[in-house]
């Protein structure tokens, strides 16, 4: 089984994210960069199958700056095979909408998928969108917020956990998965692992390379524009409740004020 | 001159970095507390390579370097020591003397299950009333025919008595004057050991009296040659002291973190303490010398890893990493106040953990003792 899997650097969550002054994308030299954690359970969940199903290849697919190769290394080291890293100055600033057809383009120059996998979201933009999205343009099932996975001959069942309930999905290959938080637990790289990255292959690719329309991508293609953007305002204090025995009655008042209840 | 970690050394102290952090910091307090042994802790360490570093693949090892070992052990004891002494002891004194010195049949029956971190091996050496004095070895082994008989007892004795423990390899006079170096598997009729010790500090550790009474092993058990137990050992213990040195850098560094977080959060006089420059100097001072302690032992593996000699400053490394892992864990209390007394806080775990530092795989008077030899001072 040939797998996919999309991953992303992503600020640390741990650290404090910026936009940046100029055009309001991230600013990513303000931060540590991290695989996203959510990515992390798909390479997870990709490596488990590939464990399970001799002769399979995981390939990692990442779009993002030069130093998204930490990234790439992260996944290599934990056990993914190869890599491949779409790297254009041309890319900055490029939407979910863009980030798809771009990503669609670079799965293209890989053959034989069997199965893509991606975090359902990742940690800074958050739209959750790029996984369905790729399943679209691909023409593909789209299959998302998997909680659990499983490949079966040609077919592929996830459980698929939101808000609105527990659905169990079933496709058949190839297919596009996302994976929510709570899939698996990632493994840790060994030192094995990490010496081992060093030698896996990883194909860096231009828009040009990849064959991607440079009007398709970059902050100009965006759906959408910032205009403006400031930083989170501290916490205010809140609002004290003083009960004279009717505390329930003004908790409930201030709830049903903010549209809570 | 390039003092910067490979690329390889960086990932590695970064993934144990990430791993002390989120699986032994929010979880070691509490088995300290009860003086338990942490047996999911050592086995997510085992299933990421840990005990393996050093070790060739051939043998279930990381194919890694001594180095590598060191600074997995500085960023465990960033955390807390006890984690960190039992893979140092795992690896550099119940693995290590196998893969050093055993018979290829020895090191293919033990070493995968140690390197894998799946099981633990002890170094059986010190005895009461041997300490420093490592020569004067009691305990003994006579030949009976095709097996060793073993008589004696051993003392502070690390991973032990776990019940992952595989071996113990234990240094007895096969004549008198002879030390040989024997390896005595788990549960071998006559091998016993105490309950735990009662320690000031490394409380999650596995620490136990050994003792000996006419047991009975294969005489193939005897590991490397026969007559050169203690010299063999000796052989060990420079490495051993830069991993301690390693281990000693992670606990003062650990102080600096834990000071720095608290010197922004703690407010007094209507500020963060860490407003004031009595507490700024403190912690400076603690940097300076978890920094210089590291530098002292990144020196002596980069020497180790050369295959020069590195005597020297391996003992250098151990006296004064030691010493600021001492001085930070008492400043670091300090900063703490009241609540540096309290074990629920990280730095009180630091100060009972880091005097054993000072004693441990050579005391600091014995790392002044062989500074001085090698001046030529004699």
């Amino acid at each position: 089984m040939n797998i996919v899997v999309l991953v992303k650097q992503v600020p640390d969550t741990y650290s404090e994210r910026k936009l940046s002054s100029g055009d309001h994308t991230l600013d990513r030299d303000a931060t540590d960069a991290v695989l996203d954690e959510i990515d992390e359970r798909a390479v997870e969940s990709a490596l488990q199958l590939k464990e399970a199903n001799d002769g399979s290849e995981v390939t990692v697919v990442a779009m993002g700056p030069d130093r998204a190769t930490d990234a790439i290394r992260k996944a290599l080291s934990m056990g993914a095979d190869k890599a491949v890293h779409l790297s254009d100055e041309a890319i900055h600033g490029t939407d979910a909408i863009g980030t798809a057809k771009a990503l669609v383009k670079v799965l293209g120059t890989l053959e034989g998928t069997d199965l893509v996998l991606a975090g359902n979201e990742a940690s800074d933009g958050r739209t959750g969108a790029v996984p369905a999205m790729v399943a679209e343009l691909l023409g593909l099932p789209s299959l998302t917020h998997a909680r659990e996975l499983t490949v079966d001959g040609g077919t592929v069942t996830v459980r698929r956990e939101t808000d609105d309930g527990v659905t169990v999905l079933t496709a058949e290959l190839p297919a596009v998965v996302s994976v929510n938080e709570k899939i698996n637990e990632p493994r840790y790289p060994s030192f094995k692992g990490i010496m081992a990255a060093k030698k896996k292959p990883v194909t860096t690719l231009t828009l040009a390379d990849a064959g991607i329309e440079p009007s398709d991508v970059g902050l100009s293609a965006a759906w959408s524009t910032v205009t403006e953007s400031n930083p989170k305002p501290p916490k205010s204090g809140g609002e004290k409740v003083e009960d004279e025995g009717d505390g329930g009655s003004k908790i409930a008042a201030f709830l049903v004020g903010q549209k809570l209840i | 001159m390039d003092l910067e970690l490979s690329e390889e050394h960086a990932a590695l102290r970064a993934t144990v970095e990430h791993f002390a952090q989120k699986e032994v910091a929010p979880v070691i307090g509490e088995f300290y507390e009860r003086g338990e042994f942490p047996y999911e802790i050592v086995a997510k360490m085992g299933a990421m390579g840990l005990f393996g570093l050093p070790f060739p693949e051939e043998h279930g090892g990381m194919g890694g370097d001594y180095f590598a070992l060191c600074l997995a052990l500085e960023e465990l004891a960033r955390v807390d020591s006890s984690v960190a002494i039992t893979v140092e002891a795992g690896v550099g004194l119940g693995a290590m003397p196998i893969h050093r010195f055993g018979t290829d049949e020895q090191k293919a029956r033990w070493l995968p299950a140690l390197a894998a971190g799946e099981r633990l091996g002890a170094f059986g050496l010190t005895e009461a009333g041997g300490g420093s004095d490592a020569g004067a070895t009691r305990t003994t082994a006579r030949l009976d025919g095709d097996e060793w008989v073993i008589n004696g007892s051993k003392c502070f004795i690390t991973n032990s008595g776990t019940d992952i423990t595989s071996l113990v390899t234990v240094t007895a006079r096969t004549s008198p004057t002879e030390i040989s170096a024997i390896i005595v598997p788990a549960g071998t009729p006559g091998f016993t050991v105490s309950e735990k010790y009662s320690k000031v500090g490394w409380s999650a550790s596995d620490t136990r009296e050994l003792f000996f009474d006419d047991v009975r092993v294969p005489r193939e058990n005897l590991l490397g040659e026969q007559g050169r137990g203690y010299a063999q050992f000796l052989s060990i213990l420079d490495e051993g002291r830069v991993a301690i040195a390693a281990l000693s850098v992670g606990l003062a560094q650990g102080c600096v973190d834990e000071s720095v977080r608290y010197a922004h959060e703690r407010e007094a006089f209507g500020h963060p303490i860490g407003k004031y420059q009595a507490i700024q100097f403190k912690i400076a001072e603690m940097e300076a010398r978890a920094h210089t302690a590291r530098l002292a032992y990144y020196a002596a593996a980069a020497k180790m890893l050369r295959g020069e000699p590195f005597k020297k400053e391996a003992a250098i490394a151990k006296l004064v990493s030691s010493n600021a892992a001492m001085d930070n864990a008492r400043d670091a209390t300090q900063v703490f106040g009241g609540y540096g007394f309290m074990n629920e806080y990280p730095v009180g775990r630091f100060y009972r953990d880091a005097k054993i530092l000072e004693i441990g795989e050579g005391t600091s008077e014995v790392q002044k003792m062989l500074i001085a030899r090698e001046l030529g001072l004699r």
